[in-house]
């Protein structure tokens, strides 16, 4: 039985390698020794780089806190979410506002971003999911929408110019202004991502989650509460947005309503679901891909989306599971 | 007055839109994100055939209806397509990767469409008087007439296919349940094929007549339609088809009335009307028409 699935398997040449490397990462040993290799290279990487080059890995580091938080959503409660730019932004703007009008410290500001973002988690998710998990996905991308409109239109978000004059952040007395102390910044907070998204996961909440993804109705059966259950990921992964935007406005010192567009949303999806869903490698892997294919194929320009649309329907029909290969045993409902 | 017609004109395109929403969600439960963009086909390809046909027979009313009927049919049968391709593989796995789909194909329309039209706006020429009449305080031109005309005798036409005909009856049992319409030998999947075939087609006829009434077309106008309409379909209850087109209506008369608060403005048009979505979610989820639903989806 298992010498007919091995064979079936391989098949695929593509497939053949992966399973390769996976039984070779199965050793802690070999996977402990790569993930330490990769860490000490992206350390010294500046050093050996020009600016550009950090520029799109600090760019890649953001992603993978970005869509680390929307896996939250997207991968662990099985929620499509489709305004995460919209969280993103009120951190942003919180940070922003807080820091220009009022002069506000940056770390100061954190906390505020991120009390923001449970406001805005609650009152969007909180009517809809009460019904149907699926109404959330149209109304975050109403939401988005809202939100950009919202910010284009008042006076304290600087309207359509958006907010200059963000303070940098100040660290032991060192002001954050080159590329290289963002790099190391993000990179810091990339691994933090990481780190919270595997407790989460591995934590009570996190298995709820699982069960409430498999078979909502059994998991309800258990003691669940679905409802809660999905709010608490809905407004965990908000705030993990907010504070990624937070750092985004300190990094970039003006925003405007344009860097907080739908197609953002669908860009934060895209790495998700690339990759694989709730799958932390993946999700890293889908950033990679998502930030680098653009850089690498500059030729691809105008009709990038519609490649990444289509890439993305035939990600759906054929390897709903993502391009990171599933461990066994996980099927899925019916 | 004015306002009233206004609205009443807007909300019968929601409501066009609307139906089509709602009914597919009413039958698979699917949000089909691309329903907006399959409304802005329409309206670019109405545009395509009046520029193709208008050098022989110009581009007055018959024209228009000519090409407004041969629209309906090819974006009819892009549904389907659509349907087939993308969708119907997926209707059994799970809900969150049918609505992946759907998103990519509203991408892949829309971004297909952008670099079609190259991301201008577009000129929607038709060779209709735009001389205006009075009815008592009510300004009112010939092709504001018709446009309304047109749109009600739609969604009546809808309603008494719905309600009279065998496959509307099929459409409401499916909508029901499933697996008992299979067993008792209904053709599912034609009918699902049927429900895109209807929504698709009547989604085209209101952009085809946005375009006459807006003057100009482009490749963003699907997006916040697809907003509206589900708004629509949420007020009058989704899956119920008389549902949506009363929700179109008053969503219509609601933004038409809503930016003549002073306070609020057409700037805010939009945020106001989402403010009511959520304001129904809370209050009144099932919509105006719709029963309170006892079993959880």
């Amino acid at each position: 039985m298992a010498e007919t699935k091995k064979k079936a398997k391989l098949t695929n040449p593509f497939e053949g390698i992966v399973e390769t490397l996976f039984r070779f990462f199965e050793n802690k040993t070999y996977l402990y020794l790569f993930i330490g290799a990769v860490v000490i290279l992206l350390v010294i990487f500046p050093n050996t780089s020009s600016r550009f080059t950090q520029e799109i890995m600090t760019n890649l580091f953001f992603y993978i806190v970005v869509c680390l938080g929307l896996n939250i959503i997207v991968g662990y409660a099985g929620l499509l979410h489709l305004g995460y730019a919209a969280f993103f932004a009120v951190g942003a703007y919180t940070t922003g506002i807080l820091s220009s009008v009022f002069g506000m410290n940056f770390w100061l500001t954190i906390p505020f971003s991120i009390v923001a973002a449970v406001i805005a988690g609650l009152a969007i998710g909180a009517p809809t999911l009460r019904l149907r998990g699926d109404y959330l996905a149209i109304v975050t991308l109403g939401f988005g929408e809202i939100t950009r409109l919202t910010i284009r239109n008042l006076d304290i978000t600087g309207g359509a110019i958006g907010l200059i004059g963000i303070q940098r952040p100040v660290l032991f007395g060192i002001t954050l202004n080159q590329i290289s102390h963002f790099y190391y910044m993000f990179f810091i907070l990339a691994i933090l991502a990481i780190f919270v998204s595997y407790r989460l996961h591995d934590s009570r909440m996190g298995r709820a989650w699982e069960y409430i993804r498999e078979d909502e109705d059994a998991a309800a059966a258990m003691g669940i509460n679905v409802t809660t259950s999905r709010l608490y990921a809905f407004i965990i992964g908000s705030a993990f947005g907010a504070v990624a935007g937070s750092f985004f406005a300190a990094k970039m010192t003006a925003i405007s309503p344009d860097s907080f567009m739908f197609i953002h949303s669908v860009m934060f999806l895209m790495a998700v679901v690339l990759g694989g869903m709730g799958k932390i490698p993946g999700v890293v892997l889908g950033c990679v891909l998502v930030v680098l294919i653009p850089e690498v194929a500059r030729g691809i320009g105008p009709y990038r989306l519609l490649i990444f649309g289509a890439l993305l329907l035939i990600i759906m029909l054929y390897r709903p599971q993502g391009i990171w290969p599933d461990r066994p045993a996980i099927s899925s409902k019916e | 007055m004015q306002q009233l017609f206004n609205g009443l004109l807007i909300g019968s395109f929601y409501g066009l839109v609307a139906i089509g929403y709602s009914m597919v969600y009413g039958i698979i439960k699917l949000l089909n994100f691309a329903h907006g963009d399959i409304y802005m086909i329409g309206a670019f390809s109405g545009l395509v055939f009046l520029s193709i046909v208008s050098p022989y027979i110009g581009a007055g009313w018959p024209a228009l209806i000519l090409g407004m009927l041969i629209t309906m049919l090819l974006v009819g049968l892009l549904g389907v397509f659509i349907q087939r391709v993308a969708y119907r593989p997926m209707l059994k796995a799970p809900r969150l990767s049918i609505l992946i789909t759907a998103l990519a194909v509203s991408m892949i329309l829309y971004n297909t469409v952008m670099l079609l039209s190259a991301g201008r706006y577009r000129a929607f020429n038709v060779e209709i008087s735009s001389e205006s009449f009075y009815l008592g305080a009510l300004r009112l031109t010939e092709t504001r007439v018709v446009l309304i005309v047109a749109a009600f005798a739609l969604m009546f036409i809808m309603h008494m296919f719905i309600t009279k005909t065998m496959y509307g009856k099929a459409m409401r049992a499916i909508a029901l349940d499933r697996d008992t319409c299979q067993l008792m030998g209904i053709d599912v999947y034609k009918i699902i094929a049927l429900t895109f075939f209807v929504g698709s087609a009547l989604a085209a006829a209101a952009g085809i007549m946005a375009g006459v009434y807006y003057g100009t077309i482009h490749f963003y106008m699907g997006f916040l339609i697809g907003l509206k309409a589900f708004t629509a379909a949420v007020i009058g209850g989704i899956g119920i088809i008389p549902g949506a087109m009363l929700g179109g209506l008053l969503l219509g008369l609601l933004e038409a009335f809503g930016t003549q608060i002073p306070f609020i403005g057409t700037q805010w048009k939009d945020v106001f009307s989402f403010a009511f979505l959520i304001l129904f979610l809370i209050f009144k989820p099932n919509g105006l028409l719709g029963r309170s639903e006892s079993e959880r989806m």
